[in-house]
């Protein structure tokens, strides 16, 4: 299997005030093409940061990234933009929809400036909101916006999907539906997936887990069988 | 590549219809702004191309003469001056009219018309009526000024006292002249159409009336273009020198004229700079609320670039956003400034007598007006979406990093304690942005001060005629006589019953030199220490009255580049019309005229030997002035007779028709600016930490607290942009009237407490409304949505 992301000496650091705080230190690793990975991790490890220079949404103070060999750290920002538009996907953990538009609206805002997308109301389909396609982020529950940030993230038919706590907010049953729906992407189109989460549990579904600490990758486990979505204990 | 309702585009109307209250606001900030731009340039643009028009078409003469009596004949050598292309002579005689409804005597002009061929200068515009025949006995045209002051009509007889006899005169019909826009009697400062009055008369006829056939004591010259007037002036004074010829002048020196450009640099003064001041007041507040809102847009900006929108797709989204706000706002401060603008310059077309009207308002005037306030809007959007762009959409998505608190000025004096737990969170909001707090407090200082600098006018007005009437000219009436008379009429006039007190007066028309500084007016003498007219210094104190030397006022000093000790060269104008050389002996401040006084026994000294007067002020009882005026009436030497009290009613009339009109649309524009700048501040703050005021509520705070801390903020704000505004008002003021300041007048700077009470009243009400309007909208939004982000 061909990797989609290799990441050499990966570091990066947040300057505030006086205190200089290291979120990555050093970080090496693979990802090969199509897996399913979990990221975990306490909380202030540096998975977000890790994620965030995957997808091109900030630029490392040192190290490669590459992305199918290509150096994502050398990248302009217009270029990086490009990078943004036409291979990834982003799910945030807080949502980040736009409240003056409906669902429907929100996935089209992405497919709009894609050039493979599909239809936005398939997306929503795949998530389970079809229905709901014309209801405004206000009139829904944190769950269904977080569905429907996932439907404007895959609706671009991305190389690369990254979900940042994607069920953090969700209770189980939620949560169980959200995970789902990434799962069937990730098999139905073969679309890379990266999730971080805080549940240990849902890293029974990856192939691959990574645990971070203190800006670091502790280390990296392959997971052998997959569990569903209704099988873990949440 | 993306359609035009594209889902961009969707967002970007539902967002501006989330926001109408303050669009609207923005909109209408930006419309009276470009409004009172256009209006004002307008209405100046409009009356100068009236003005010049219709000199043009009525061939308004470019220098004028009069002089005792000449021969026809020296009219030929006049029109073979080199440069004079045409010369036209005439008959211009005064007389005394006789006006059954006033208890004063009011006094005119006849003018003669050519019978044999049509005027060629100063011709008439016929409103109504016919013109005269040639050799037309007893018929006069008259002004319409006189005819509309008197209800006159066509056919109405005019009685007149010509050349020592009474007269019955037919109107045949009503004109406008260029020369006499304004009809202003010789030495008043004011037009009066109600005691002035002008009349035009078949040559001939005036001619046989009052003496002079064959001659003329008048003289009008058009010029070719480009010559210099100078030279045409120097020897015209010299073929009419020995015909008692006074000192010609040119279109500048000449009285309607004069008035009519006084009136305009005022207008001018008034409605450029305060237009100008609007225009960035509402860019600045443009500015600084698009900067603001778009600042609010921080997360969506970022993830509308995490997403793959690159910063000039994210910047045209929020430019056209702002775009929306700025063609609407043209569109309606447009439509509205041409609107208003064509209807104020009928009005002042009216004030001015032009009877044709010819509106102007430039393109460029537009343009610029358009272009400052969307260069504003797009300067302060562009600065905002640039500070969003810059950061790593990672960064910009997640809410403001919460902001660095230090121990702030509070807690050091320990004052912290002493304050309740909400007003701290006021106390430290303002600390933490103290550059955001200052920038709102000067756009409520702005609004502040553009309503002191509309209201102090009228004040200043008013300061203006209270020392001018009050101080100044102390007398009830003034009189003035047909000829210089000998002192002791004065005499005669004190044992009129009801007379309580009379002072001398002599005036004397003058040409004042310095070096190449020169001058045309009058010297005014007065007793040592006059009790009526009166001359003050800077304090307002009375100036004794030199026995050497002349007192001049800073204008006329000015002109002449004199000050105290400097020598002024004298040209007396009439009579054996030496030329002196006095010293100046003070340098006054006056608000009206350009006033030269001497001593009247030095006066008489200099002039020649016997004692004489031109005129006298009067205090009178008035119980008894009906009788006065009718005595004075009757005394044919007398022709000018002012009453104090009506020419600060014609002043104040003047005022009102003229510079209050445009007082009144900056008061209006102003408010509505004022509202706009303090609705918006209120607007924003709420958009700002409207999520952390709900999230309070949600903690448990009251109502009344979350209110508190809101308008704590808003009110501090508030509270800190009134002495800046006060000052910044003041100081505009005094801009304005330094760029009003002309000849005939300057306005001092006067405002009254009031005047700064009831600007900081608008302020404050506005405040109130705004916090209501404000406060309403943050009540209806319910807890659950407010913590979900949707404003
Ligand atoms: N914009 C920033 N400015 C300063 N420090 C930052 C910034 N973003 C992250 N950090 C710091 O970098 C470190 C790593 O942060 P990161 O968000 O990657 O952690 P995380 O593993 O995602 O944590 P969590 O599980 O809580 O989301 C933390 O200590 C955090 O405080
Ligand atoms: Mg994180």
């Amino acid at each position: 299997m061909t990797s989609l992301f290799k990441t050499e000496q990966l570091k990066k650091s947040y300057v505030t005030g006086d205190t200089e705080i290291h979120a990555l230190r050093g970080v090496t690793t693979e990802i090969p093409s199509g897996e399913l990975v979990v990221m975990l991790g306490p909380s202030g490890s540096g998975k977000s940061t890790f994620l965030n220079i995957l997808g091109g949404l900030d630029q490392p103070a040192s190290g490669k990234v590459l992305f199918k060999g290509k150096n994502l750290a050398n990248l302009s920002d217009h270029e990086l933009t490009y990078y943004r538009r036409e291979h990834v996907g982003f799910v945030f953990q807080a949502y980040n929809l736009v409240p003056s538009l409906t669902a429907l609206e929100n996935v089209a805002l992405v497919t709009e400036i894609s050039p493979n997308p599909m239809d936005p109301l398939e997306a929503l389909a795949i998530v389970g909101l079809k229905n709901r396609a014309n209801h405004f982020p206000s009139q829904m529950s944190g769950g269904e916006q977080q569905r429907v940030a996932i439907a404007r993230a895959l609706a671009k038919r991305p190389e690369v999907l990254l979900c940042d706590e994607p069920t953090g907010a969700l209770d189980s049953e939620t949560g169980i539906v959200v995970l789902s729906a990434l799962m069937k992407v990730n098999e139905a189109y073969a679309t890379t997936t990266i999730i971080i989460t805080h549940n240990a549990a849902i890293a029974s579904l990856a192939h691959r887990v990574i645990h971070f600490s203190d800006g670091m990758i502790h280390h990296v486990q392959i997971n052998e069988t997959r569990k569903t979505p209704q099988e873990i204990a949440w | 590549m993306t359609p035009f309702l594209s889902v961009l585009n969707k967002k970007l109307f539902r967002d501006l219809l989330n926001i109408k209250g303050q669009v609207a606001a923005i909109t209408l900030v930006m419309a009276a702004g470009i409004a009172i731009f256009i209006i004002m340039f307008g209405v100046l643009d409009s009356l100068k191309l009236t003005r010049d028009t219709y000199y043009d078409r009525y061939q308004f003469a470019d220098v004028f003469a009069s002089l005792k009596r000449a021969p026809e004949a020296v009219k030929d050598r006049i029109s073979e001056i080199p440069g004079v292309s045409v010369a036209q002579s005439r008959v211009v005689f005064g007389v005394t009219l006789q006006m059954e409804s006033m208890l004063e005597p009011a006094t005119g002009r006849i003018i003669s018309l050519p019978d044999s061929s049509p005027s060629l200068l100063n011709k008439l515009y016929l409103r109504e009526g016919r013109m005269l025949f040639p050799n037309e006995e007893n018929a006069i045209l008259a002004d319409e000024s006189f005819v509309k002051a008197h209800d006159l009509s066509l056919g109405d007889n005019l009685t007149v006292i010509m050349n020592g006899y009474k007269r019955t005169l037919h109107i045949v019909g009503i004109v406008l002249s260029p020369e006499y826009v304004y009809s202003i009697a010789p030495g008043a400062l004011m037009p009066d159409s109600k005691r002035f009055g002008v009349f035009w008369m078949s040559r001939r006829s005036l001619e046989a009336a009052v003496n002079m056939k064959g001659a003329f004591n008048d003289i009008s010259i058009k010029t070719e273009r480009n010559v210099p007037i100078e030279a045409i002036l120097s020897q015209v004074d010299s073929i009419l020198k020995p015909y008692g010829g006074l000192i010609s002048f040119a279109r500048e020196d000449q009285l309607s004229n004069f008035f009519v450009s006084n009136e305009l640099k005022q207008l001018e003064g008034m409605g450029s700079l305060a237009p100008v001041i609007f225009l960035s007041v509402a860019a600045f507040l443009i500015n600084v609320v698009m900067s603001r809102q778009i600042a609010t847009q921080r997360e969506q900006i970022g993830m509308l670039k995490a997403v793959g929108y690159s910063n000039k797709e994210v910047s045209l989204h929020y430019l056209k956003m702002v775009l929306v706000i700025t063609v609407l706002g043209s569109i309606i401060g447009l439509s509205l400034g041409a609107w208003m603008g064509s209807g104020m310059t009928q009005m002042y077309t009216q004030f001015f007598h032009f009877p044709i009207l010819k509106y102007s308002f430039s393109l460029e005037v537009m343009i610029l007006a358009v272009f400052s306030c969307t260069l504003a809007a797009v300067i302060g959007t562009l600065f905002a979406i640039n500070k969003a762009a810059k950061l790593p959409p990672a960064e910009a998505m997640h809410p403001e990093s919460p902001a660095i608190f230090k121990v702030g000025l509070l807690e050091r004096i320990g004052a912290d304690q002493y304050l309740s737990f909400t007003s701290r969170i006021i106390m430290r909001q303002i600390e933490r942005r103290p550059v955001r707090t200052v920038m709102s407090s000067v756009g409520i200082a702005f609004a502040l001060s553009i309503l002191v600098f509309s209201f102090f006018m009228e004040d200043s007005m008013e300061y203006l005629m209270d020392v001018q009437y009050g101080i100044t000219q102390r007398e009830d009436v003034s009189i003035g006589f047909v000829e210089p008379k000998a002192a002791k009429a004065l005499e005669e006039i004190k044992t009129i019953p009801g007379v309580l007190m009379v002072e001398p007066l002599r005036n004397v028309p003058v040409y004042f030199k310095n070096k190449h500084f020169k001058k045309r007016g009058s010297i005014m003498g007065l007793v040592s220490n006059p009790l009526l007219r009166r001359v003050i210094d800077e304090n307002l104190a009375a100036v004794t009255m030199p026995n050497e030397g002349i007192v001049l006022n800073k204008t006329l000093a000015g002109i002449l580049q004199l000050k105290v000790g400097d020598t002024v060269e004298v040209e007396i104008l009439e009579d054996k019309r030496q030329t002196l050389t006095i010293s100046v002996a003070a340098i006054t401040q006056e608000f009206i005229g350009l006033g030269a006084f001497m001593n009247i026994h030095q006066l008489n000294k200099v002039l020649d030997s016997t004692p004489k007067i031109t005129g006298a002020s009067l205090l009178v009882d008035q119980n008894h002035s009906a009788l006065l005026y009718k005595k004075l009436k009757a005394i044919p030497a007398i022709v000018g007779l002012n009453i104090t009290s009506v020419l600060r009613q014609i002043f104040e009339d003047i005022m009102a028709e003229n510079l209050l009109k445009m007082v009144a649309t900056n008061v209006i524009f102003a408010s509505f600016i004022s509202f706009g700048i303090i609705y918006n501040t209120a607007r924003i703050t709420i958009s700002e930490r409207g999520r952390e005021l709900a999230s309070l509520r949600v903690l448990g705070l009251t109502r009344a607290e979350v209110a508190y801390i809101l308008f704590g903020e808003l009110g501090l704000i508030t509270l800190l942009s009134l002495p800046i505004g006060l000052f910044l008002g003041y100081s505009m003021s005094v801009g304005m009237t330094e760029s009003m300041d002309s000849e005939l007048f300057r306005i001092p700077v006067y405002i009254k407490n009031s005047t700064y009470g009831y600007a900081v009243l608008i302020v404050l009400l506005s405040a109130i409304v705004s916090f209501y309007l404000v406060w309403r909208q943050v009540d209806s939004i319910d807890l659950v949505s407010a913590q979900k982000g949707v404003e």
